[in-house]
């Protein structure tokens, strides 16, 4: 037996392939983003944001969607942040390892697991119909608070648990409580990574649309209750798109979930390299 | 004491938020077991899952094509994804110069935060004529609907796969490299072997992602209920049979969507238990196991 | 004298850190050479540099010339790959492959290209045999070497080095994470390897440098201030910074 490729030849072909990978992946991106933007940029104009729909959609803004949008989500990050913080702390500063933790870990890995539609049936069943609630911005928002706390859960532990424990370990050594150093020792330190949990959440929900299919309802209207139905920005994207209704006014729409993500985006890795330099010192 | 007793009650608070993400699943997997139980019992266990024929109007509800559409679209997009993902990964970890890295990264992480109807809506206008033009048919299928959901899963895998890769420590990297390997060498024999744990992981996760896939692929997938023959035929998910019909479902139908749910959340639990399996096994081959 | 490697103004700079400073030094062939300094001195850079394991940072830059058999190992032609094969290494901590003995050893020569097996198993038996291993571990080659003891696994790391036939092989704090009886093992095998190696020991500990090493350079931030026969170093010393090291004024 002898080898038919020499290693240098291999070590050449294979570094190639790699970073053929590497490149597609980022063509994929290029010309997705880049199609979506290009194609919506001509709808995109301060009419077509701060508009109101005319004719189901055919014509006219978003404006009212994008406010369904900002509503349900402030009510999923309202809902979720301090559940998730909470657990988060008491995951890494109060639990001993044992089958509880385990099954709370587990419990916060399923729910960051399960088809975004079955919170949609759960929303529906449970928020929509059993609790009477109606569909509304209040069911769609607690529907994508579900969603977004295993995603602020975790990257919250994550954070609170890089935090050295020497800092609070000096801190307990003056006598503090344990609740004083957790809240004015650990958290500030935290804050960074916490944040960055919460707006990756908050992308989460600002992206959802299976969730909150049967939960929010369709409404053109201006939400002002959290009882009123509403109509997020990926619904209409769905809508208008799989209805028909109208191509350029999906692709404003589309143009405009992008440009939130890749805000959304540059803002946590701004949030995330200032705060490692930081704690490098420099 | 007031000082203890506070500290007291903020434990018990931190606990009963802590407790909260296992109470909503419970109580998720309870009301859908609640409304979906009537429909599989109504219907009977064997008919729904196996039954050939789903036709609400003729009061006949077998998920089997959609069980196999679901399977279908999420291994042929798995098996586009796994190459490119692992190889871009590897990429990431070890190939790329630091500025290609400062662009990935980024890359990656809007590229698993667009929305999944923006994905559909390209799929839709974009993806589908292309496929009718290239092979015919309506453009509509079970291929349009896996790559589009292999770019949906590549960030998964590879920001997994990265993670696993990086976390393989430097030491073997350097005494493979020291004794004349070439970096390839070094990846394939050392690198990769190591991370493996770690990269099953995230084929898993992308494969988890991939069947709970709602709404871009009602949007490319032709949504036909039959068991494809071809992978340029229309087929339709399960998450698709819930979305498209839950609008109007109501009585025995309604349940039956219910139903289609429980099947769901349980592959969903059979892919997180291998999960755990594989995050367990990695932990172990960390302290000194055996490859 | 035959010198096997000789270093001429040699600077190593990681990001903005100057580490070597105009470091000169002609190592003897088939003689262990021993680097000594405090930590952080850069001898552990500088053999590092020696098979160029610091190319592997993307921070690191050098200028000045290392060369190996009066060749240029730095020179832009020379295949990296194939000057790693023959400047071995031995690391501080033992890094053996999560693999079996066997494949630990037969590693290096599988991606040099050898395919026989009767080769291989021959060349296995040969590599532990001179790392002393061989007797402790024939019985077990299928093993995990994970499973064998701190010195058992530097002593596998060495028979893994020696299998692919260097002719120098460097040494980085060998035995800085080893009990004093798997020292004195690796200490007996360095004086064994000698005659047909060139060996570079980077240690703190200066009584292993005077028992095993025959040149001693030393090292102080990122300079060499003295080298020579590590008799006259550690007896009478020209500097006085030599002279404070070595009776442990500070380090």
């Amino acid at each position: 037996m002898h080898r038919i490729i020499s290693p240098k030849i291999a070590q050449k072909v294979m570094k190639l392939i790699f970073w053929i990978s590497g490149i597609i992946t980022i063509l994929i991106l290029l010309v997705i983003i880049g199609y979506v933007i290009l194609k919506g940029m001509p709808v995109l104009n301060l009419e077509f944001i701060f508009g109101d729909p005319i004719d189901s959609g055919r014509e006219g803004g978003i404006f009212p969607m994008i406010i369904s949008s900002a509503y349900v989500t402030l009510i999923a990050l309202l809902v979720a942040t301090p559940l998730s913080m909470g657990a988060a702390i008491y995951l890494s500063e109060y639990a001993s390892e044992g089958k509880l933790v385990a099954a709370i870990r587990f419990g916060a890995e399923t729910l960051s697991s399960i088809p975004s539609i079955i919170f949609g049936l759960f929303g529906l069943a449970f928020f929509v119909i059993y609790l009477d609630m109606g569909w509304s911005v209040l069911s769609g928002g607690l529907t994508l608070a579900l969603m977004a706390l295993p995603t602020i859960l975790a990257t919250s532990e994550v954070s609170i648990e890089s935090i050295n424990k020497s800092y609070s370990e000096g801190s307990l050594a003056l006598g503090a409580t344990k609740w004083q150093t957790i809240n004015r020792v650990v958290l500030p330190a935290a804050l960074p990574g916490i944040t960055t949990g919460i707006i990756l959440g908050m992308g989460r929900a600002i992206a959802e649309a299976a969730a909150i299919l049967y939960t929010v309802g369709a409404a053109l209207a201006i939400p002002i209750s959290i009882f009123d139905p509403a109509r997020p920005l990926p619904l209409h994207l769905y809508i208008l798109a799989t209805e028909g209704i109208s191509l350029e006014n999906a692709y404003g729409t589309a143009a405009v979930l992008v440009i939130i993500i890749i805000i959304i985006t540059v803002v946590t890795n701004t949030l995330v390299d200032r705060y490692s330099k930081k704690m490098m010192g420099r | 004491m007031p000082k203890n007793i506070d500290e007291y009650l903020i434990e018990k608070g931190l606990f009963i938020t802590a407790i909260s993400s296992v109470v909503i699943i419970l109580l998720i997997i309870v009301f859908i077991f609640w409304e979906g139980y009537p429909a599989i019992l109504n219907i009977g266990f064997f008919d729904f899952l196996f039954g050939m024929e789903w036709s609400p109007s003729n009061d006949l509800y077998g998920i089997f094509p959609m069980i196999i559409g679901s399977l279908a679209i999420t291994g042929l997009s798995l098996l586009m994804a796994i190459p490119l993902g692992i190889f871009c990964a590897i990429f990431m970890a070890e190939i790329a110069p630091k500025q290609m890295r400062k662009i990935l990264r980024p890359t990656i992480q809007t590229l698993s935060g667009i929305p999944s109807v923006v994905y559909g809506f390209f799929g839709l206008i974009v993806l589908v004529p292309f496929m009718r033009v290239q092979f015919g048919g309506t453009g509509f299928s079970m291929f349009t609907a896996s790559i589009i959901l292999t770019v949906m899963i590549l960030p998964i895998i590879v920001s997994v796969s990265e993670d696993a890769i990086k976390s393989v420590p430097s030491e073997y990297k350097e005494a493979s490299m020291a004794l004349g390997a070439t970096h390839w060498q070094t990846i394939k024999n050392v690198l990769f072997p190591a991370a493996i744990p770690g990269i099953i992981t995230s084929i898993i996760l992308g494969m988890g992602r991939a069947i709970g896939e709602t709404l871009a692929i009602i949007m490319v997938a032709g949504n036909v209920v039959q068991i494809p023959s071809s992978i340029f035929d229309p087929v339709r998910a399960l998450t698709s049979n819930i979305a498209i019909e839950m609008g109007y479902a109501t009585g025995i139908h309604y349940n039956a969507l219910f139903a289609t749910g429980i099947v769901l959340i349980f592959m969903i639990l059979v892919l997180l238990v291998i999960a755990n399996y594989f995050h367990y096994k990695k932990k172990v081959t960390v302290g000194g196991g055996y490859l | 004298m035959e010198y096997r490697i000789e270093v001429k103004d040699l600077n190593v700079y990681f990001d903005e850190l100057h580490i070597l400073k105009n470091v000169s030094l002609k190592i003897h062939k088939n003689m262990v050479t021993a680097l000594i300094g405090p930590s952080g001195c850069g001898k552990s850079t500088f053999i590092r540099t020696l098979n160029r394991m610091n190319d592997l940072i993307d921070t690191f830059k050098m200028d000045g010339d290392v060369l190996l058999d009066g060749k240029d190992i730095y020179d832009p032609k020379v295949d990296v790959v194939e000057l790693r094969k023959r400047v071995g290494m031995v690391f501080q901590k033992p890094n053996p492959f999560p693999k079996s003995i066997f494949d630990n050893v037969a590693y290096g020569l599988k991606v040099h290209g050898i395919t026989d097996n009767e080769v291989i198993t021959e060349k296995v038996e040969e590599s532990l045999k001179s790392a002393a291993l061989w007797d402790e571990v024939k019985n077990i080659l299928d093993k995990s070497a994970m499973g064998l003891s701190g010195g058992q696994q530097q002593r596998l790391c060495i028979a893994r080095t020696i299998a692919v036939e260097p002719e120098v092989i460097l040494m980085d704090e060998p035995c800085s994470a080893l009990d004093p009886i798997s020292t004195t093992k690796i200490e007996d095998l360095i004086h064994k390897l000698k005659k047909d190696y060139t060996i570079i020991i980077v240690t703190h500990n200066m009584q292993q440098a005077t028992r095993v090493s025959k040149h001693t350079a030393f090292f102080l931030h990122g300079e060499i201030i003295e080298n020579g026969p590590t008799d006259k170093i550690f007896i009478e010393p020209c500097d006085k910074r030599t002279e404070d090291y070595i009776t442990g004024r500070f380090g």
